[in-house]
């Protein structure tokens, strides 16, 4: 057996959401939990890790940012075409593990897309938890990504979406993730869970916040994301202490991530 | 048993050998070394006796048998992975304890690590059997003796040269027959017990996450990110992959895999421009705990084997045993 071997996956459709960040729906070949993640590759041009955003019994949706040389390929391929995976790889957010809590998701930028999974679940099924708040930061409007999921959730669950500056024609909230999280409601302490996904200063800062209103680190769970060339445990890339966020993550109890150095 | 036998007559075995074997060693490489006129020594396969480089130590480790520096995973043909078809090889590989001692860290890596096997070194590695070289003297940066590496028993035959003559130790049933009607000689591979270099490694106990932060590192600052010390590292498994296609036959191309360095730019790159440890004193901290603490917290040994090559091979002559040395006084400090 070579764990390096790619399977193809035909594109059922694409979603543009921004100039760069584009969803693809592929056909569902393999089994797969959220926040778990694929080696994408186009060969001849490469692979790269990506996050399963979300999925059912047919579809995955792997939302996309066009940074690179694979995925540049990866925007050239239409639908009716194939993208190679392998995987998934990585541990899983455990939605049972919110179940009757007051959930709260945190998100910064392209780190929605590991977590929608998660959102989606709760948003068909809002009777699992007591509550939930999705809190979603983008840096401008134009990067905004899922508009139309956001239309579907704001009516199930309690959205804040963000954009860090003032813009004319936008009317919604402005502010960092971080603003949010430092005003959320603590009532109820013990039954509160966070979620946190994004850029390693946001989720550093909004940590800070979270601590700072009474929220412990074993109540926040957070995504990782790393370079990777292999998604076993081989290549080392992702390895920060002796910790691979390939193998023991990309998902991680904010106790022990918070003590992760790279 | 033992034996001993010139080398004109060891080399009618190494002939035998070499038709079920490809043989490697360390071969001295003349004028090929890092200043003019000087040799390198890197192994190569070899062919006699007399190629084998037994006097010096060698600036690389035979890791690249098993781990070679490019490696195709797969040969690519419009958008269709091919499997690598190889004839099965068997390999003998002449080595020092330390560096038999490094390949164990291999295995825990590409054979245990996730519990998954890695299927390209394990082809190879299960077709390796290991001639041990007993070293005569301790070389400039040796520290095996700290690390418990000066020992090693999972080999196959022992060797040393001396006076024209090799004395060899034949541990494995297989080669027995080989040496029938050769002259008996009472010998078994003899072990350095004292370097020049001595290393205190620090107890992982002491170890606290302060140490990680601290302004020692500043000082490795100075390193310019080369990577020589990676790359001659036995033990250093990191890697790389990439696609390629032929410029003839845009068609055509491959997946390949090439070592890759935590100290050189790029290492923790991600789309996007994120990346973690710009100065090349975090990247220090970063391979230096791996080797003597991480890495121990994972399988329960140290991963550094004390060949000392990293030292020998630093072009701004930063000690990395020097550095655990440090290590293990702050911990003591702290305590």
């Amino acid at each position: 057996m070579n764990p390096y071997m790619t399977y193809p996956a035909k594109i059922k459709k694409i979603e543009k959401h921004t100039d760069i960040d584009y969803t693809f729906y592929i056909e569902k070949i393999f089994d797969v939990r959220e926040g778990q993640f694929f080696q994408v590759s186009i060969p001849k041009h490469g692979e790269a890790p990506i996050s399963i955003s979300t999925f059912d019994d047919e579809t995955i949706e792997l939302t996309i940012r066009r940074v690179g040389i694979v995925t540049d390929e990866i925007f050239n391929k239409t639908v009716g075409d194939y993208i190679y995976l392998r995987g998934p790889y990585g541990n899983y957010f455990d939605v049972e593990k919110y179940f009757g809590r007051d959930l709260v998701i945190i998100s910064g930028g392209t780190g929605l897309a590991p977590v929608k999974g998660v959102v989606k679940y709760f948003a068909e099924n809002r009777d699992k938890v007591n509550s939930i708040k999705l809190i979603s930061g983008f840096k401008s409007s134009k990067d905004i990504l899922f508009r139309d999921d956001f239309k579907d959730w704001e009516d199930k669950i309690d959205c804040i979406l963000t954009i860090d500056r003032e813009e004319e024609d936008w009317d919604g909230h402005v502010g960092f993730v971080t603003d949010y999280a430092k005003n959320l409601d603590t009532s109820n302490l013990d039954n509160l869970r966070v979620i946190m996904v994004g850029p390693p200063p946001m989720m550093k800062f909004t940590g800070i916040e979270l601590n700072k209103i009474g929220i412990e680190d074993e109540n926040i769970t957070v995504s990782f994301e790393r370079k990777m060339s292999c998604g076993i445990g081989k290549c080392g890339h992702c390895r920060i202490d002796e910790t691979y966020v390939c193998l023991e993550g990309p998902i991680f109890d904010y106790k022990q991530g918070k003590k992760l150095i790279d | 048993m033992g034996y001993k036998m010139g080398l004109k007559e060891f080399d009618k075995i190494f002939e035998i050998l070499s038709q079920d074997y490809e043989i490697y060693g360390p071969k001295t490489i003349e004028k090929a070394g890092r200043f003019s006129d000087t040799n390198n020594i890197r192994y190569e396969k070899i062919s006699s006796i007399e190629e084998l480089e037994y006097k010096e130590k060698s600036l690389f480790s035979p890791k690249d048998v098993l781990f070679p520096v490019n490696e195709t995973m797969f040969n690519i043909e419009g958008e269709k992975l091919k499997e690598i078809e190889e004839e099965d090889k068997k390999y003998l590989i002449f080595l020092r304890s330390c560096d038999l001692n490094a390949i164990d860290r291999l295995d825990n890596m590409f054979l245990k690590n996730g519990n998954i096997e890695d299927n390209y070194y394990k082809k190879k590695r299960q077709n390796t059997k290991f001639i041990l070289m007993e070293c005569i003297e301790s070389y400039l940066n040796c520290f095996c003796v700290s690390m418990n590496t000066n020992k090693a028993d999972n080999y196959s035959m022992g060797i040393k040269l001396a006076n024209d003559e090799i004395y060899l130790e034949i541990k494995d049933k297989e080669f027995d027959d080989l040496f029938k009607g050769c002259e008996k000689e009472n010998y078994t591979v003899k072990f350095i017990e004292e370097n020049q270099h001595k290393v205190e490694v620090p107890n992982i106990e002491d170890i606290k996450l302060e140490l990680f932060n601290d302004e020692m590192w500043e000082a490795y600052d100075r390193c310019i990110g080369c990577g020589r010390c990676n790359f001659s590292c036995p033990t250093c498994t990191c890697f790389t992959t990439t696609d390629i296609y032929y410029d003839e036959n845009k068609t055509k191309g491959e997946r390949r895999r090439t070592w890759a360095s935590c100290h050189v730019d790029g290492f923790s790159d991600m789309a996007g421009g994120h990346s973690f440890r710009q100065n090349t004193g975090s990247r220090m901290r970063y391979k230096v705990m791996h080797k003597i603490y991480n890495y121990k917290k994972r399988f329960g040994e140290n991963m550094c084997v004390g060949c000392g090559r990293c030292d020998d091979r630093c072009p701004e002559y930063i000690s990395y045993a020097k550095c655990i040395n440090l290590v293990t006084e702050k911990t003591r400090e702290e305590a």
